[in-house]
Parts: C-alpha cells; sequence; structure tokens
C-alpha cells in the first residue's frame, strides 16, 4: 500500500521538526501523558549517552539537555525558572539560588539512598575524621528549614536543598616530563621556574580559591575562612597575582575545559589550574599528565539535583524517579571511574569490578590495565591512582568552592587581574 | 482625504522604523535604565544611583599615573583599533584598488572578488582557532624556523600576545574594508581618470586626487565596521590573547554571568559613548548622507 502524505501528518512532521529546532530556546514544558521527558539543565559533564542510554533502557525515562556554563546555570535559574524540570548545579551556587525562591527543597523522604549519602557531605567528615570546611562546605548549606524556606538550617530536616550526585577534590596539573623534579607544593604555580608556562583559570569565583591555596603555600598570608575573603584579603590576593602576570607567569589564562587540555597537551603549559577529567583527556592522548596531590590540600567542590520550583505533580514524580536511578549505581560506577567521586559510593561499588574499586577508591596499585569508560587506557597494571584512596583525598580538603560575601568586589578586582 | 502616494515614503518607513524601535531603542533605553539600578547576587533592583558608573572607574584619578583598570582597558582596546584599523585598510584599500582599477574584464572582478570571501565560508571562531596550532610555542611557524635554523628557541611572542591579536583582527575584518572600499572605487567616473591622464597627471597624483578623494565614503563606511567590531570585540582578544589582555566586552561578560547585570549595563552605556564618539569624528570628516 502507498504510504499516502496527507496534510495532517505533514503538518505533524513539521511541528515536531520546529520543536527540534526550537529546543535549547524553549523547550515545551508539556508532553503527553505517558512520555517521561526530563528536561535537565546544567554542564551536563557528568551525564552522557551511555547514562542516557542505560536510563531509557531502566526506566522509560528520556533526558532533553540545556547544557550550559557553570555560571549560566545559576544565571538560567534566576532568570527563566520555567525552562527546566532538574538543574543539576554546584553547591556554592547556593546561596545566589535558594534566596530567590525558584528552586524547592527536595524531600529526602523520597530518595532511596539518602542515607547512604557520602558523610562529606552530610556531616563534613570522612571516616570520622573531620575535613576542612572553609567556603561553602556541602555541610553547611545542606539543609533548608522548610520545603519552601529560603534559609539553611544547621540541623537536619527532612528539606535537602540539592541531592548531591558527583563530587572530587581539585589540584594542580603538571607535566612529569616536562618538569622533571617533584612538585609537593602550591606555591609552585608562581615559581619563576615556570614563567611563560603556568595558567590559572579564569573564572573568577574558582581561580581566586585557587590563588589563595597558593598565597597560603608562598607563606604570605594564612586566611582565616578563604571562602569568604575580606576587601584586603581580595587586595592582597589580586596584588600577588598580578606581580605574578606582569612578570609573565602565566601563558595563558582558561576558561574552558577544552582550553584546559590543549594548553596541557600542546606543552605551552607545565603546570596550572585543572579538573580532574581535563587530566583524563590529556592521558587518553597518551601524554603524561598528573593531578599533582600538594602537601596544603585540595579544593573540593560537590554538584547535585534540584527541581524547579515550577516542576510538579506527575512531572515532579518523573524527576524524582530519574535522581533514584542516577544515584542507584550505574552511573556511579561510571563517574568513579573517570575519577570522580559518586555521592553514594555503596551503589557505585556494585557496578565496578574490583580491581577497579581497589584503584580508584581504596587508592591500592591497580592489578590490570586501569581503563576509561570509553574503553582507552588510563593507567597501567601496578600504577597507583594520583592522591591515594577517597580518604586520603577527601581527607586532604583545605576548602570548598565558594560564593564570597564579598563576591560583587571580587569580580572587579578579578577584572582588574585580566586587565593588568 | 489621505493620499498615500504622497505620503508613500513616509509609509514605507514604517515598518524598518519599528524595526529599529522595537529592537534597538527600546533595549537601549532599558540598557540606559538597568545601568542605575542597584543589585545583589541573585536579583537586580530598580533604583536610580551612580555606583555602577562609580565602580568602572574605581580608583582612576586616585592612581594616576598608575592606570586603573578601565582606562587600561580602554587603552588596550583603543591601540587594536587603530592598528588593526591601519592595516586592514591599508590592505583593504590595496585590494580594491587592483581589483577595480588592474583587472580588466568585469567577470574576473567578480571571480577574483569571490575569492576574497572564501574565508567566510566557515564561522570566525574557526578562522581564529586555526591560527593556533600554527603559531603555539611547537606550532608549524616555530617547528620550521628551528629546523631551518633561523632561531635556536621557539618564539614565544607568536600566539597569546598583542602580535597574535592583532593578526587574527586583520585577518577576520579586512574584507569588511574591501567590500565598501570597492563598491566606492566601482562608481569613480573611468572618464575623469582619462582626463587626469591627458592632462598630465602622474599615476600618483591620480591617485592622491581622484581616487582616495573619491573613495572616501568607502573608507570611512569600512572604518566603521572595523572600528565598531573591534572595540566591542572579547572573543577574538580572549582566544588569541590567552585571555591575558584585557576588553571591555570581556568586562561586561564577566560581570554577565555573574549576574551583574547594572554594572555591565553601565559598561555598556560608556562603551556606546566612546565607540559613538570616534564614529562622530569619523563622519565629521564626510558627509555620508550626502555622499551615498
Amino acid at each position: 500500500m502507498a504510504k499516502q502524505i496527507d496534510r495532517r501528518s505533514l503538518l505533524k512532521t513539521a511541528g515536531a521538526t520546529a520543536a527540534l529546532a526550537g529546543f535549547g530556546l524553549s523547550a515545551p514544558a508539556v508532553h503527553s501523558a505517558n512520555e517521561k521527558v526530563v528536561r535537565y539543565l546544567g554542564t551536563a559533564t557528568t551525564m552522557g549517552s551511555e547514562i542516557d542510554k542505560k536510563l531509557f533502557e531502566d526506566t522509560g525515562i528520556k533526558v532533553k539537555y540545556i547544557p550550559v556554563t557553570t555560571d549560566e546555570v545559576t544565571k538560567r535559574v534566576l532568570t527563566q525558572p520555567n525552562s527546566f524540570d532538574i538543574v543539576d548545579t554546584e553547591y556554592f551556587s547556593l546561596p545566589k539560588l535558594v534566596p530567590s525562591g525558584n528552586i524547592l527543597g527536595m524531600d529526602s523522604k523520597r530518595i532511596k539512598e539518602f542515607d547512604n549519602i557520602s558523610t562529606t557531605h552530610t556531616l563534613g567528615e570522612i571516616g570520622g575524621k573531620k575535613i576542612g570546611d572553609q567556603g561553602t562546605a556541602p555541610k553547611k548549606v545542606f539543609y533548608l528549614k522548610d520545603e519552601k524556606s529560603s534559609e539553611f538550617s544547621s540541623e537536619p530536616t527532612r528539606w535537602a536543598t540539592l541531592i548531591p550526585t558527583v563530587f572530587n577534590a581539585d589540584t594542580l596539573g603538571i607535566r612529569p616530563d616536562l618538569i622533571k623534579r617533584p612538585i609537593s607544593t602550591w606555591a609552585e604555580l608562581l615559581n619563576p621556574e615556570f614563567k611563560g608556562k603556568a595558567s590559572i583559570l579564569n573564572i573568577p569565583s574558582i581561580g581566586i580559591m585557587d590563588a589563595a591555596m597558593v598565597v597560603e603555600s608562598m607563606g604570605e598570608y594564612q586566611y582565616p575562612d578563604k571562602g569568604n575573603m575580606t576587601r584586603d584579603e581580595i587586595d592582597l590576593t589580586i596584588k600577588i597575582l598580578i606581580e605574578a602576570k606582569k612578570a609573565g607567569q602565566f601563558r595563558a589564562l582558561w576558561s574552558d575545559f577544552n582550553e584546559s587540555v590543549n594548553l596541557m597537551a600542546s606543552g605551552e603549559v607545565v603546570i596550572q589550574s585543572m579538573w580532574s577529567p581535563a587530566i583524563t583527556a590529556v592521558r587518553t592522548q597518551g601524554i603524561p599528565c598528573v593531578y599533582q596531590p600538594l602537601k596544603e590540600g585540595y579544593r573540593a567542590w560537590a554538584v547535585g539535583f534540584a527541581l524547579s520550583a515550577a516542576t510538579k505533580g506527575y512531572q515532579a514524580d518523573v524527576c524524582y524517579e530519574f535522581i533514584n536511578w542516577y544515584l542507584s549505581g550505574f552511573v556511579g560506577g561510571h563517574l568513579n571511574r573517570q575519577g570522580y567521586y559518586s555521592a553514594v559510593p555503596s551503589t557505585a561499588k556494585q557496578y565496578m569490578e574490583g580491581y577497579e574499586w581497589d584503584y580508584w577508591m581504596l587508592g591500592k596499585a591497580a592489578a590490570k590495565d586501569i581503563k576509561a569508560p570509553d574503553g582507552k587506557k588510563l593507567a597501567s597494571a601496578g600504577e597507583v591512582r594520583d592522591g591515594g584512596s577517597f580518604v586520603e583525598r577527601m581527607g586532604g580538603v583545605a576548602c570548598w568552592n565558594a560564593t564570597m560575601d564579598e563576591n560583587r568586589y571580587m569580580v572587579r578586582k578579578w577584572n582588574e587581574f585580566v586587565a593588568a | 482625504m489621505f493620499d498615500v502616494k504622497r505620503h508613500s515614503a513616509t509609509l514605507l518607513s514604517f515598518p524598518f522604523a519599528f524595526v529599529i524601535f522595537a529592537f534597538f531603542v527600546v533595549p537601549l533605553c532599558l540598557v540606559i535604565m538597568v545601568s542605575f539600578w542597584d543589585y545583589n547576587s541573585y536579583s537586580i533592583i530598580p533604583d536610580f544611583i551612580f555606583t555602577n558608573y562609580q565602580d568602572i572607574f574605581y580608583g582612576c584619578v586616585k592612581s594616576l599615573p598608575d592606570l586603573c583598570t578601565s582606562f587600561a582597558t580602554y587603552i588596550s582596546s583603543l591601540k587594536f583599533v587603530f592598528i588593526t584599523w591601519l592595516i586592514t585598510l591599508l590592505t583593504g584599500f590595496l585590494v580594491a584598488l587592483f581589483l577595480v582599477f588592474c583587472v580588466s574584464t568585469l567577470q574576473m572582478q567578480i571571480v577574483l572578488f569571490l575569492l576574497c570571501t572564501i574565508p567566510f565560508w566557515t564561522s570566525n571562531v574557526i578562522r581564529m582557532i586555526s591560527w593556533i596550532p600554527l603559531l603555539g610555542r611547537n606550532g608549524l611557524v616555530n617547528s620550521t624556523m628551528q629546523n631551518i635554523g633561523l632561531t635556536d628557541s621557539p618564539a614565544e611572542w607568536l600566539l597569546y600576545s598583542e602580535f597574535s591579536v592583532t593578526l587574527a583582527f586583520v585577518h577576520l575584518y579586512t574584507l569588511f574594508m574591501v567590500v565598501p572600499i570597492f563598491n566606492s572605487m566601482m562608481r569613480i567616473d573611468r572618464s575623469l581618470i582619462e582626463a587626469a591622464h591627458d592632462a598630465g597627471a602622474s599615476s600618483f597624483q591620480t591617485l592622491a586626487n581622484i581616487i582616495i578623494p573619491l573613495s572616501r565614503p568607502g573608507i570611512i563606511i569600512g572604518s566603521i565596521f572595523v572600528i565598531t567590531i573591534v572595540m566591542g570585540d572579547f572573543i577574538t582578544i580572549g582566544v588569541m590573547g590567552g585571555q591575558q589582555i584585557p576588553s571591555v566586552g570581556k568586562i561586561i561578560n564577566v560581570e554577565m554571568t555573574y549576574l551583574q547585570f547594572p554594572a555591565a549595563a553601565a559598561n555598556a552605556v560608556i562603551l556606546i559613548i566612546t565607540t559613538l564618539m570616534i564614529i562622530f569624528a569619523m563622519t565629521k570628516l564626510v558627509d555620508i548622507r550626502k555622499e551615498l
């Protein structure tokens, strides 16, 4: 039978095409009753096609992405709260997001694995030992007083601000083949030995934290709280950065993940602020690159999911189903194998081979070659993870990504650094 | 009775006037309005304050002779504007001169003109980024120079420097100069040039006394294109300057991402005023409306 193209089906196709083309500007908020779609707003660094595929197989949920940069996530939540169902954001953005009322408290009773969430978030400790809490540590902003409250609660309540998903401890990345000597302190970033071969990230809120780690380790100043500097402390930090910049210390600054990979892989830079997956990306090109543990410790970050205040009823149920699936282990295993940490380690373990768990989480020598989730080799048998075990790395956290009270002043001073 | 014929010009201008009003005048007024508002880290607050402007010029007088952020940024931008303008004007003028007066057939002129547009088949970000593997420390230029023994160590100034930014600007924007100058030159009456020749003028005299004055509208229009684009650019300066060279656009961009819309608006207003002043000075040199 010849397939007839009538006006109706033509219109339908045209409509679907138009909807596809229009996605990104504004995804339609209403879906047909039995189609489960989640509009995801975030950087999408902890998502991916494999996760999408498995998610659809297990739950029938499809993800519609609104991929933006870290700072754009905040902007979008504040300016277009109706354009997404679920937001994947950093804990340090919460002091900006929560007062807006555009995200609601998450109901911990609906999260199956809530009690198994890593203690780094809930208590700010690991293995019973307190970890650094300078900056916007998750435990400070973990709970809300009420579902619709715009105030954080220091006591546990039923309402969580975010349901944590992924976190990590960041440090400097180095090219051991080009540096040819051990690096053990943050101060090396501004060591004149690496003049013209260093880089720092040009995202003010994170760059200033890396700079603070450097200033402390140079012995210039001890901050009472690196994550909440006074104006004088900001002045001091920026002054040291400007002096280094004028002396030609930095080859470039970077603001995009891929830029940091290119700078490192091409050898333009041998020491710089870097993120864990960027190290992986350099290494899978066959270029040696180390995520160097430093004696002053790490700068940690954590991300999680929240629902838009506009997400209600059936759509909210789908979002909770998505979050429960996300924490159920497959994604955790997937992300742990990239060097991140899943917020629910116990479920991630079920999706990792024994030798992988030993390498990534326990800091043991690799029993076999370690492969990235895409199958490319990351480390040979016998190698040990940079920085060691989960407890060692997270135990060494010195501060967390932060939003400062003097944020406005800090951004202005950061611009001064770029202009110097 | 309303005479449609008599008012046709006015009526015809309505759609465009509406577009200009809705998409230029209204947003511009909003920007000016917001530049006087207050803000905190998650919202903007209607107000009438001058803090945003004070912040821009914070420490500018006090720190003299050292330059404050804004002065340093504007001086850096103006420097790029001037150098880029000079080089694109020179190259653009010569290319147009060649196309119009040295190429004899119209067909060939069109073919060569289209050749000039080939780089525009890719996006300007790609055209810009393709310089990086060429100019880098281990890039093509450096390895070639070292291989043929010109230099011993890689030249660092090739990439992430003012040189690479200028190079990218010239590469990206010369065509904006070529097109209007080409257009002006095409309209020069050939008999004028013959007359000059007959009257005994040298080639240089013809160029100086006939071609340049008559191409002036093209030169001014091309200059306006290049100057406004370079003044507002932050992507080229960011990528080619390794984000170490300041630009007004980047400051606005950073302020926008940190939701400091009023501060960004104030910066935008200052940028618009500066650019308008340059354009105003240029239009003093030629009455564009008359020349068109």
